[in-house]
C-alpha cells in the first residue's frame, strides 16, 4: 500500500508538469499584447516598454515559463493585468465560497443519490424503482444552468423570492450568519447536486443489483437476517466501492459546474473569477486558475484512487 | 423469445408476422415506451434542424418592437422576446445551431481521435507512450475548464486556428445555412471536437490493443502488408462500430457543451439563436421581471433533446444487454421458489 501511494505520487509530478506547460503554451500562443491591454489609454512607447519589462514580457519564452512556474512553487500565482490584484488575494476571498458550494453539493448529491439507488435496486420493477429511474434520467438531462435560471425566475414570479446577493463582498460566512449563509448556498448546491446524484444513483443501483446476486447475500438471507441488515450491512458496503470511483470522476463535473452555477446565482466564487478573466482576456489569471483547477482535479482523483485501494482489500496494486 | 428457430419453408406462409420487421419494431416499441419517446425527441431535433426555415412561422431575427415581450398566444405560441422576435422560431432555429455544432464537433473529434487512437494502439511502445501521456495531460483538466481554455485560445478574433479555418478550408464566408457568421460556429465546434478527440483516442486505443493480437493481423503482416494498410484495412473496420457508438454518445455531450459555453458568454455570439445563449443576458433579466418564455422554451428544447438521447441510449442498452435490466435476478427478499 505504501509503495502504491509513493508510486502514484511520483506519477503525479510529470503529469502536473505537462499540465503546467500545456496551460502556459496554450495561453501564450494567443496573439495580442498583454502590455497594450494593460496600459489602456495612456499608451506611449515608453510606458509600453516599462510595462513589458515589469510583466517580464521582454524575456524569452522559456524564461517566462520558468518564472511563472517558480512563482507558483513559492505561492505566487501572478497578478491580474487589470487592477494588478494578485491572484492569491482573490483566491483567499473566493475559495471559501466555492469550497462551501462544492462541499454542500457533494453532500446533497450523496443524499439524493445513494438511498434512491438502493431502494430502486431492492425493489426492481416496482413503482419506486420506476420513479427513481425516471427522475434520475430526468436530472441527468436537465442542464444545471437551465434549472438554476428556472428556480431564480419562478422564485421571483411566484414567491417574490430572490437568492441573497452580496456583490463584490463575496458572501456571508456560515459562522457569522448561518441562516443567511444556507439561504445563499442551498439552491446552487441542490441544482448542481441533482445532476451528480443522478449519476451516483444509477451506479449505486446497478452495483447493488450485482451485489445482491452474490452467494454471501444468499447466506445472509438463509441465516434469517432481517432485510435491513442484509441490505445495509452486507450488500451496501460492497456496492458502494465502485461508487467511490465515480465520485472522483464527478469532481471534474463539480469544478466545471461550479463555474456555471456561480455565474447563474451570481456567487462571487472562483468560477466567476475565471469567467470574468476569460471575458476580459486577463490571460495570466486564466492561466493560473486553469492550472489550479487541473491540480485540484488530479489530486482529488488521486485521493479517490487511494481510498479505493483502502476500502477494497481485494484490490492489490503490485 | 426464440426467434431463430429453424422454420421449415412451407410453414413460413402460415405465420407471416414472425419475421416481419415492422411487427418486430412495434413489439420493441411496446416494451420500451421511453425509448420511443427518446427517439421522438431526437427525431424532432433532426427534423427542426433540417427544415428550420420551412417550419418556423417567422424569421428568427424579425425584430418587431410593437410586439415585444408578448406572452404566448396563437400568433406567437412561445411568445416574443424583448425585441419582438418570435421565440418559437428562435427555438426551432436553435435546433439547427445545436445540431451543426454537435455534428461538426463529433465528426472532427471522432476522426482525429480515431486516427491517433489507432496509431497509438497499433505501434505501441514509444509512440503509444507519447500519445497516451499527452492524453493524460489533457484529461487532467476538468471538462468545462478545458473547453473554456480551448475556446479562449482559438475563439480569439485573430487566432491562428481561426485564420487557418477561414483561409485554408473550404469554409463558406458569411451566411451559410442561415447562420450569420458561420465561421464563429465552426470554430466553437472544432474546440468541442478537440475535447471529444481526446476521449475517443483513449477508448479506440484500448480496442486496438485487443484487435492487434488477432491472428489475421499476423497473417496480413506475413503476407507483406504495410503498417498503413493493416491499420486501414484490418484494424479500422474492426473499430468502426465502436467509433459510431462513441459518436452517438458524444453527440448529446457536444450539444450540451455548446449550450454551456454559449450560456457562459464565450460561445455562439449574440444574434444567432443558440439555446444556451438565449438563457442568459437580457433574456435572463427579463425572466426575473416575469417574462419567462424567452428562457423557458429554448431551455426546455435543450433538456428534451438531451433527455431524448439519454432515454434512447438506455433503451438500446436494455435491448442489447437484457442482463442489465432491472427485473431479472436482482431484487431483495429471501429467494422465493420459482422467482
Amino acid at each position: 500500500m505504501r509503495d502504491y501511494i509513493i508510486r502514484r505520487l511520483l506519477l503525479i509530478a510529470p503529469i502536473m508538469l505537462g499540465v503546467s506547460f500545456l496551460t502556459y503554451a496554450t495561453f501564450n500562443i494567443i496573439p495580442g499584447d498583454a502590455a497594450v491591454l494593460t496600459c489602456q489609454f495612456n499608451c506611449t512607447p515608453e510606458t509600453l516598454h516599462d510595462i513589458r519589462h515589469e510583466l517580464g514580457l521582454d524575456q524569452p519564452f522559456y524564461e517566462q515559463y520558468g518564472n511563472w512556474l517558480g512563482g507558483i512553487f513559492q505561492g505566487d500565482f501572478g497578478k491580474s493585468f487589470f487592477g494588478g490584484l494578485p491572484v492569491t488575494t482573490e483566491l483567499g476571498r473566493r475559495l471559501p465560497v466555492t469550497g462551501e458550494l462544492m462541499i454542500m453539493t457533494m453532500f446533497f448529491a450523496l443524499i439524493l443519490g445513494i438511498p434512491p439507488g438502493v431502494l430502486s435496486a431492492i425493489r426492481p420493477g416496482t413503482v419506486v424503482d420506476w420513479i427513481a429511474r425516471f427522475t434520475s434520467v430526468l436530472w441527468l438531462s436537465v442542464p444545471s444552468f437551465y434549472l438554476g435560471i428556472l428556480i431564480i425566475a419562478f422564485g421571483v414570479i411566484w414567491f417574490g423570492w430572490t437568492p441573497p446577493q452580496f456583490g463584490v463582498r463575496g458572501t456571508v460566512s456560515f459562522f457569522h450568519d448561518p441562516w443567511l449563509n444556507l439561504q445563499t448556498f442551498f439552491f446552487p448546491a441542490i441544482v448542481l447536486a441533482v445532476g451528480i446524484s443522478a449519476v451516483i444513483m444509477r451506479l449505486t443501483r446497478s452495483s447493488m443489483l450485482e451485489v445482491m446476486r452474490n452467494d454471501y447475500i444468499r447466506t445472509a438471507w438463509s441465516k434469517g437476517l432481517r432485510e435491513r441488515t442484509v441490505v445495509w450491512r452486507h450488500a451496501l458496503k460492497n456496492a458502494l466501492i465502485p461508487v467511490t470511483t465515480i465520485i472522483g470522476l464527478q469532481i471534474g463535473a463539480l469544478i466545471g459546474g461550479a463555474v456555471i452555477i456561480e455565474s447563474v446565482f451570481k456567487l462571487n466564487g472562483v468560477g466567476v473569477y475565471v469567467l470574468e478573466a476569460i471575458l476580459r482576456r486577463d490571460l495570466l489569471v486564466v492561466q493560473s486558475m486553469v492550472l489550479i483547477f487541473a491540480a485540484t482535479y488530479v489530486l482529488a482523483n488521486l485521493l479517490v484512487d487511494l481510498g479505493y485501494a483502502w476500502l477494497d482489500p481485494r484490490i492489490r496494486y503490485g | 423469445m426464440a426467434r431463430e428457430v429453424a422454420v421449415p419453408l412451407e410453414l413460413e406462409e402460415e405465420r407471416p408476422e414472425r419475421g416481419r420487421p415492422l411487427r418486430r419494431i412495434l413489439l420493441l416499441a411496446r416494451q420500451h415506451p421511453l425509448g420511443v419517446f427518446g427517439l421522438l425527441c431526437v427525431g424532432l431535433l433532426f427534423f427542426c434542424g433540417l427544415f428550420a426555415e420551412v417550419i418556423s412561422p417567422y424569421d428568427w431575427n424579425d425584430i418587431d418592437f410593437a410586439h415585444a415581450k408578448e406572452a404566448p398566444s396563437f400568433a406567437h405560441p412561445f411568445g416574443t422576446d424583448r425585441l419582438g422576435r418570435d421565440v418559437l422560431s428562435r427555438t426551432i432555429f436553435g435546433a439547427r445551431i445545436s445540431l451543426l455544432v454537435g455534428l461538426v464537433a463529433v465528426t472532427f473529434g471522432i476522426t482525429v481521435g480515431t486516427f491517433f487512437g489507432v496509431i497509438s494502439g497499433y505501434f505501441g511502445k514509444f509512440v503509444d507512450s507519447v500519445i497516451q501521456r499527452c492524453v493524460d495531460v489533457v484529461l487532467a483538466f476538468p471538462p468545462i475548464v478545458l473547453l473554456l481554455a480551448i475556446i479562449t485560445v482559438i475563439g480569439d478574433e485573430d487566432s491562428a486556428v481561426r485564420k487557418f479555418l477561414a483561409n485554408s478550408t473550404p469554409m463558406p464566408e458569411g451566411t451559410f445555412l442561415g447562420v450569420p457568421v458561420f465561421l464563429d460556429i465552426f470554430v466553437i465546434a472544432v474546440g468541442i471536437g478537440i475535447a471529444v478527440s481526446v476521449g475517443t483516442a483513449r477508448v479506440v486505443r484500448g480496442a486496438v490493443l485487443a484487435i492487434k493480437e488477432n491472428v489475421y493481423i499476423e497473417a496480413a503482416r506475413a503476407m507483406g502488408a504495410s503498417d498503413a494498410r493493416i491499420m486501414r484495412k484490418h484494424i479500422f473496420p474492426n473499430v468502426a462500430a465502436l467509433v459510431v457508438v462513441l459518436g452517438s454518445v458524444f453527440l448529446p455531450i457536444a450539444i450540451l457543451a455548446e449550450a454551456a459555453i454559449s450560456f457562459l458568454g464565450v460561445g455562439v455570439p449574440d444574434p444567432t439563436p443558440s439555446w444556451g445563449a438565449d438563457l442568459t443576458g437580457p433574456n435572463r433579466e427579463d425572466a426575473l421581471r416575469g417574462v419567462w418564455w424567452p428562457v423557458f422554451f429554448p431551455g426546455l428544447a435543450l433538456s428534451l433533446v438531451v433527455l431524448g438521447f439519454n432515454l434512447l441510449g438506455d433503451a438500446f442498452r436494455d435491448i442489447s444487454d437484457p442482463r442489465l435490466r432491472g427485473g431479472l435476478g436482482g431484487g431483495s427478499g429471501p429467494p422465493r421458489g420459482g422467482l
